[in-house]
């Protein structure tokens, strides 16, 4: 039922692509981050909260439908429907069924409940097509209560030394996770590129923490103790240095291992991430029951290997998905709307 | 352990120096004195060896987690350190025991003596009750090494600032052969071991490079020149009949130079003197690749004595008949050295030599000429000079020769370690050998970050092959490489060595194709 081509996975007997990184006619879109949703399709499918985004981040004047979770649809004979990925708002699976063989392509996933996106759905299914960002048993987050009070303990530190707390994180997703936890603990502002992807939200009816755009052509000495977000293109820019007294921090799964939180040398390095740590993939694959494992973009050979020497057949399928929370993805000098957020 | 760990995690998050102080503060503050001690014992190079082999630790972990080796191989290639790797790894502890550094160390100091059983017991323990920050230093403190974002350079300012002293009497009080278990903290920094011990040294007077023409330097005669050598430089302690040779890394090494301990033993008078130690052989000073095969040996054989014989060249007398004499200007602490020689004429010391050029010309050419004689270049110190604590600009200058330079191609990249773990940083270089490459060299440094991430891109992209952690990558990206020395090695496909080699800069301009070869490197050879 799927084949992988130059230009992305392919549902040939649906005859449509699944986040495809060159223009088709038609695409099925599992996420709004830039190297899962890309400009040029002739028709984009996805889930409902998803179309503003690509709206705003790919021009108004695309051709999009948006669907919630769960509803049936039958492309060209094949059903297909969407269901949550627990990534961030919006993001979905794709679950294909033709002629009786299930196949799902989860796109970018996690098992942790962050309190804003739907969390993730198990879904049975033949053939299951996993992420492997984080694909090593060094991976592994603390529960996200424990990250949001280790956020806000951190936020009340600096407000108590008369500190502006800077929080870097991906502007679709990490930002409104950040929000979120430190939600009515102080002024929140962020940083424009997250402000408009927060419009997209809400104008799809999703309900996020108050929250001010910051202008940084403006006097921002007045912040002190408000909680500033911005993404990671500003780390270490000219315009977060305008703001005097302030704490930096970065919110990424790299930020696990101490050789990279040294390495950006921000004040402090949280290990939030919106994919699924080593456990939380293994759970996920295990709880599939597919009889075959394809594993994308991240840790591809290594966690291949561990599902084959562990009675799980999988195979690397070579992409074009970022490894979007890498460490490249963080040097400064991007613009905010081209970076492949994750 | 929670205070240290805390301030490890401060120091590691960031590179103000002021923040970084602020850290070390909270922790003089907060901890308890034997815990300060360690602090200082671990940061000045004073920890014990390695008390638990990483084999062991290797194979626990995998025991206590399930995971296959390969597994664990590549985890430790991600994260770039063996006591993190383990850290991450180990589930979450099922409970919590604060013990403080010195308690910890303690154990580790006794467990370290006993059967590998007790000790299995003991680490396992400790890695089910640790949280993750702890544990990795536990690990860090089973291993006996420790580096993280202080230099001691910098312990020693904090210190010199919590306690309100002068850095260079913090800096002297703290050297020497002090153990945790012997000394009191607050005592030990503000220097009342200092007279008490005879083996201490005094910091090193270091150089900076000579940035400008040296012309501008003034008079020459102000200055002394003298040949910069490459070997161990050296303090060379006798006090009350006992010697003590340290190396400038703080290491004693008296017993790792029998022949320069015995001959100071046979000498008149207590002095400190600074000096190089070189191997000496066919009437000349020897590459530094020769006295490296007398290092870290456990015992030194008449036979290595006879194959590799040593001398020190002394540069300068800090200390004569229990006198500090550092703060006498250069030109009477070189003559009091030419006398103290003048009563001790024993082999295998030697005065450096002074050289008196009659004009900077004649200074330049000799310095071009010093890689003849196996010597680095030049140091110019001023005459008026004190022997200061450390590297102060102005008053002395090293002078090296360039160094020799060759174009290579990237061809092998693996991921660094600490802090910059992540990113492809070390590098192998190949140079031409007919239609084929050769590896040369293996670099690390030299690279501004924003480099360092595009070769890492590039090495993402253009992956051939893998090795472990070493990916072969696409000859493509052009590298000049700068060495201080190049000598024949059998050890070596290319058949050459070379000394101290670093990335001099990225030539993008540059194609593969216009690498050098080998034959053409080999006639760099003296």
């Amino acid at each position: 039922m799927l084949t992988f081509t130059n230009s992305g996975f392919y549902c040939e007997p649906g005859r449509f692509y699944i986040d495809p990184w060159r223009p088709v006619d038609r695409a099925v879109i599992t996420h709004g981050h830039g190297d899962h949703a890309r400009p040029g399709m002739g028709s984009y499918l996805c889930h409902t909260h998803t179309v503003p985004v690509l709206r705003s981040r790919l021009g108004e004047d695309i051709q999009v439908e948006g669907v919630p979770y769960g509803r049936l649809l039958s492309v060209n004979g094949v059903k297909v429907s969407l269901h949550p990925a627990g990534h961030i708002v919006g993001s979905a699976q794709v679950r294909m069924e033709y002629r009786g063989k299930v196949v799902v392509i989860s796109g970018d996933y996690k098992t942790q409940d962050d309190g804003l996106s739907t969390p993730l759905e198990i879904i049975r299914c033949h053939e299951f097509v996993t992420e492997s960002t984080f694909g090593l048993p060094i991976y592994n987050w603390t529960p996200v209560a424990t990250q949001n009070e280790a956020l806000r303990s951190w936020v009340a530190g600096n407000q108590a030394a008369g500190k502006t707390s800077v929080l870097v994180g991906y502007s679709l997703g990490k930002a409104q996770r950040i929000m979120k936890a430190l939600e009515s603990m102080a002024p929140l502002h962020v940083h424009a590129s997250i402000g408009r992807l927060n419009q997209a939200y809400e104008s799809a009816g999703v309900t996020l923490p108050e929250y001010k755009v910051i202008n940084f052509y403006e006097d921002v000495r007045h912040l002190n103790g408000a909680v500033v977000i911005v993404p990671p293109s500003l780390l270490h820019s000219n315009l977060l240095q305008k703001i005097p007294n302030r704490a930096e921090a970065l919110c990424s799964g790299w930020m696990q291992v101490r050789g990279a939180r040294r390495w950006r040398s921000a004040d402090a390095g949280f290990a939030i991430s919106d994919h699924a740590d080593w456990n939380g993939l293994l759970q996920t694959i295990t709880a599939t029951e597919a009889e075959k494992v394809y594993v994308t973009h991240g840790q591809t050979a290594v966690f291949a290997r561990y599902l084959n020497e562990a009675g799980i057949p999988a195979g690397e399928v070579k992409t074009e998905f970022g490894d979007e929370e890498g460490p490249e993805s963080i040097p400064a000098g991007t613009s905010p709307d081209k970076m492949g957020d994750a | 352990m929670r205070a240290f760990g805390t301030l490890i995690s401060r120091l590691d998050s960031t590179n103000k120096t002021s923040l970084k102080l602020e850290a070390v503060d909270q922790f003089l503050r907060e901890a308890p004195d034997e815990d300060k001690l360690w602090l200082l014992a671990l940061f000045t190079g004073k920890r014990p060896r390695r008390k638990v082999s990483t084999t062991l630790l290797k194979d626990w972990v995998m025991e206590q987690t399930g995971i296959p080796e390969w597994l664990f191989r590549e985890s430790y290639a991600a994260v770039g350190d063996l006591a993190e790797t383990i850290s991450l790894l180990l589930p979450e502890p099922d409970r919590y025991d604060d013990r403080s550094l010195s308690e910890w160390m303690e154990e580790i100091l006794v467990v370290g003596e006993k059967p590998d059983a007790e000790k299995k017991e003991f680490v396992l323990r400790a890695w089910h009750m640790l949280p993750h920050q702890e544990r990795f230093i536990f690990n860090k403190l089973l291993g006996g090494s420790f580096r993280v974002g202080l230099s001691s350079a910098g312990l020693i300012n904090a210190l010199a600032r919590h306690y309100e002293l002068d850095p260079n009497a913090v800096a002297h009080a703290i050297m020497g052969d002090w153990g945790p278990e012997s000394v009191a903290f607050e005592s030990l920094v503000r220097g009342h071991y200092a007279n008490t011990s005879l083996s201490k040294p005094y910091p090193f007077c270091l150089a900076y490079a000579v940035e400008k023409e040296v012309e501008e330097l003034g008079e020459i005669t102000d200055w002394q020149a003298e040949y910069k050598w490459d070997g161990i430089r050296g303090q060379f302690i006798r006090r009350e009949g006992e010697v003590f040779i340290w190396s400038r890394g703080e290491e004693l090494v008296t017993d790792q130079f029998p022949e320069i301990r015995d001959a100071l033993l046979s000498w008149k008078d207590d002095f400190v003197l600074d000096g190089e130690i070189l191997v000496f052989k066919d009437g000349a000073v020897q590459n530094f690749s020769e006295l490296q095969k007398r290092l870290n040996r456990k015992t030194i054989t008449k036979k290595i004595m006879d194959d590799l014989p040593v001398v020190v060249y002394a540069y300068d007398l800090l200390e004569y008949r229990g006198k500090d004499i550092r703060e006498e200007p250069m030109i009477c602490r070189r003559k009091r050295l030419e006398v103290l020689f003048a009563g001790n004429l024993t082999a295998p010391f030697y005065l450096s030599t002074v050289i008196e050029p009659s004009d900077w010309e004649q200074l330049k050419q000799l310095r071009l000429e010093s890689r003849g004689v196996n010597s680095e270049g030049l140091m110019l110190k001023h005459r008026q000079s004190p022997y200061h604590t450390g590297r102060k600009k102005g008053d002395w200058w090293k002078w090296k020769t360039d160094p020799l330079t060759i174009d290579a191609v990237l061809v092998y990249a693996q991921k660094g370690s600490g802090r910059r773990s992540g990113y492809y940083t070390d590098y192998t270089f190949a140079v031409r050998q007919g239609d084929n490459l050769v590896t040369i060299a293996k670099a690390y440094s030299g690279l501004t970050d924003k480099e360092i991430q595009e070769v890492s891109r590039f090495v993402n992209q253009n992956a051939l092959e893998k090795f472990g952690p070493v990916r072969t990558v696409k000859p493509e990206l052009v590298f000049e490489i700068a060495f201080e020395g190049i000598g024949f090695s059998s050890r070596h496909k290319s058949g050459v060595a070379l000394r101290f080699p670093r990335i001099l800069r990225w030539r993008k301009d540059k194609k593969a194709d216009e690498i050098d070869d080998i034959e053409e490197i080999k006639k760099l050879i003296v």
